[in-house]
């Protein structure tokens, strides 16, 4: 606190509101797509919330913002019930103590930097020269001073993501809502940001949901995530081991993992959904086994070989035949889309595809040992 | 080999861009001399010399005077309720909207003389309505100043309705939307949001409105008479002095042609130019 700047604004922007805990056990029914959710977010705690297009995640943040009211449930900050339908009560949007950072950022271009800032603070029937002391606080805070005159057309995408992170702060919300902050920025900017928002989350007081597709920008940010599919939430946990052990295809495919469905039997067979053939799992100490029952198989897919002949020789317990149907080059590697029961994505060295002399229509024999399979009880 | 070679594309658009086609110059020449000509015309046979003595006759300053008068009248009247009806028209959903959008538009089609029948059956003194206006509240509106702002406004606001509809429609609702998570009441997001971003386009159509209010003729004479220090307007005091002084009526009409020029001005140098111009 030597910056003079910072002391003397420090009181004027102090946090007002007492930090509360977020609780929504609610319903959305919008046509024919309904989004059900329950979830706490306790103050401090930053809420990652993933999922595919479509699947709710906007619905959810615009339900607690007060945009899409909510058509069964409650929505509960501290003691202060924001929408109930049972018994009715609904607090307007522009009641609600709540800053939402929208993902096009939705500045207002007629007005200045500082104006925009000062928007909230204004609503909220400050003075003139209040709001512009609040605006003037979090423009330092953010590091937006130097470009307080200007209109947000003369921003960068980076700068613009800033000023839309202060307009939210400046309303002293209890709970902030980011629909994919970092979604509009090119990937470098996308690396400064994100740090850089990670801090304000983490000095943030209250409740923080943030909406993204970004599996690292959810382990970086969130102190826990939840992923919506289809207006569901179908896994919850802490971001990494989300990212270890996904519950569905789409959080899979994100992550990089090849996920089956199945049945586990007994001598560690699991056999797979949709007739994708069996896979064979060791068994370890009883306490991590699953129990018998439905399962989830997560395999690396650096952990597959990938053969021109049937290895009849090695230790893999795993062998089953496909073909090449894809090959596309990564950064140091090439992944291989191999159709067979079941179908798996295989990373390869460049090397490893020319040696192999793969193209796409390829039959090949794929293995992977019984000790590379992550089998976990299926929570659905 | 020439580089214009590597871009046969763009040689082509250049040299198309270069000649305009005689099948379309012609024309396009006839079209440009037509509007122009009677306009030169009017100039060229305006009585410059005594241009100073006819404009300076009473009654040209009083039909002046009024016309600008009642065509403010009628832009504010126009203000006042048609950007409401515009908003309406832009932001509600309801039954029958199309039907009524076609409706509000109908003025901007309708010979204007029509117009003023219509308004003389619904409130002149017989009218459908009319006839409540003057026998319990003793107004009367044809044959009055008032009733020369009544066909004006009838004839004038659908351009003002249109041109704000159509900002309206376009403005950002995303920003508003954002203004609300702000704090803002609808109030303080009209007045501080929307209005500030359909701010050019109210301005173009109270212009397009107030000239149109400026220039009417038939709804005013049919509706409102033409009795001279009450609802003669320019128009109509050209139209009459034309009848017994000809050099009169050019030079009443120069009064308007500089008017009309100046509202071009104004519109191409402001508010014509675009979204660019924001």
């Amino acid at each position: 606190m030597t910056d003079p700047i910072t002391a003397s604004l420090e009181p004027v922007a102090a946090p007002t509101r007492v930090a509360s805990t977020l609780t929504m056990t609610a319903s959305v029914q919008r046509g024919t797509f309904r989004l059900d959710v329950d979830v706490t977010v306790e103050p401090g705690e930053v809420l990652g919330v993933i999922g595919p297009n479509g699947s709710g995640k906007t619905t959810l943040l615009r339900a607690l913002a007060g945009l899409t009211p909510i058509t069964d449930g409650r929505i509960t900050l501290g003691d202060q019930i924001l929408d109930s339908v049972q018994p009715a009560a609904f607090v307007a949007p522009e009641q609600r103590p709540i800053g939402f950072v929208f993902q096009n950022y939705r500045l207002f271009p007629h007005l200045n930097v500082r104006d925009n800032v000062a928007f909230a603070p204004r609503c909220r029937k400050a003075g003139r020269k209040q709001s512009r002391l609040i605006a003037d606080h979090w423009l330092h805070r953010l590091r937006l001073a130097d470009l307080a005159e200007r209109k947000p057309a003369q921003l960068s995408g980076g700068q613009a993501q800033r000023v839309a992170l202060a307009r939210s702060l400046a309303a002293d919300p209890g709970l902030l809502l980011l629909d994919e902050p970092l979604a509009a920025l090119d990937a470098r900017t996308k690396l400064e940001i994100r740090a850089e928002l990670r801090r304000h989350l983490t000095e943030f007081p209250g409740a923080t949901l943030l909406v993204t597709h970004d599996p690292l920008e959810a382990m970086v940010m969130a102190d826990r995530l939840i992923v919506i599919e289809d207006g569901r939430i179908v896994q919850h946990g802490d971001p990494a081991s989300v990212a270890r052990r996904p519950a569905t295809q789409y959080v899979a495919r994100l992550v990089g993992l090849n996920l089956y469905r199945g049945t586990l039997g007994s001598y560690g067979r699991i056999i797979l959904r949709d007739n994708a053939g069996t896979l064979v799992t060791t068994r370890h100490l009883p306490a991590d086994d699953p129990p018998p029952g439905p399962v989830l198989v997560a395999i690396r897919p650096t952990a597959i070989a990938v053969h021109t002949a049937r290895p009849d020789h090695s230790s893999p317990r795993n062998i089953w035949a496909g073909m090449v149907t894809g090959l596309e080059l990564l950064t140091d590697r090439v992944r291989a889309q191999v159709t067979g029961r079941p179908s798996a994505l295989v990373d390869l060295t460049p090397d490893a595809v020319a040696e192999l002399d793969l193209v796409e229509g390829s039959e090949v024999w794929l293995s992977a040992k019984a000790t590379d399979l992550d089998v976990y009880t299926d929570p659905q | 080999m020439s580089p214009r070679r590597s871009y046969p594309h763009r040689s082509v658009r250049e040299s198309g861009q270069r000649g305009v086609p005689a099948l379309i110059a012609a024309p396009a020449l006839v079209a440009f001399a037509f509007l122009l000509l009677p306009l030169a015309a009017l100039l060229v046979r305006a009585p410059w010399r005594g241009l100073g003595r006819l404009l300076s006759e009473s009654d040209v300053l009083t039909a002046l005077r009024l016309s600008l008068e009642c065509a403010t009248a009628a832009t504010i009247a126009a203000l006042v309720f048609g950007v409401p009806l515009a908003w309406v028209l832009a932001r509600m959903r309801f039954p029958g909207l199309g039907l009524v959008r076609a409706l509000v538009t109908l003025p901007l089609v309708l010979p204007p003389v029509v117009g003023g029948i219509a308004l003389l059956l619904a409130l002149g003194r017989n009218g459908i309505v009319g006839r409540h206006l003057d026998e319990w509240f003793g107004i009367t509106l044809p044959f009055t100043t008032a009733g020369v702002i009544v066909a004006e406004t009838f004839v004038a606001m659908p351009f003002l309705i249109v041109t704000v509809e159509g900002a309206l429609r376009t403005a950002d609702r995303d920003i508003e939307e954002a203004a609300v998570t702000l704090g803002a009441s609808r109030l303080t997001v009209f007045r501080r949001i929307t209005l500030p971003a359909i701010g050019p386009s109210l301005v173009a159509g109270s212009i397009l409105c107030w000239a149109r209010a400026l220039g009417e003729f038939g709804a005013t004479i049919t509706f409102a008479g033409n009795l001279p220090g009450t609802t003669q307007t320019m128009p109509l005091a050209i139209y009459e002095a034309f009848e017994h002084d000809p050099e009169a009526a050019i030079a009443l009409s120069l009064v308007l042609l500089l008017v009309a020029v100046i509202v071009l001005v104004a519109l191409r140098d402001k508010w014509l130019r675009g979204p660019a111009s924001l």
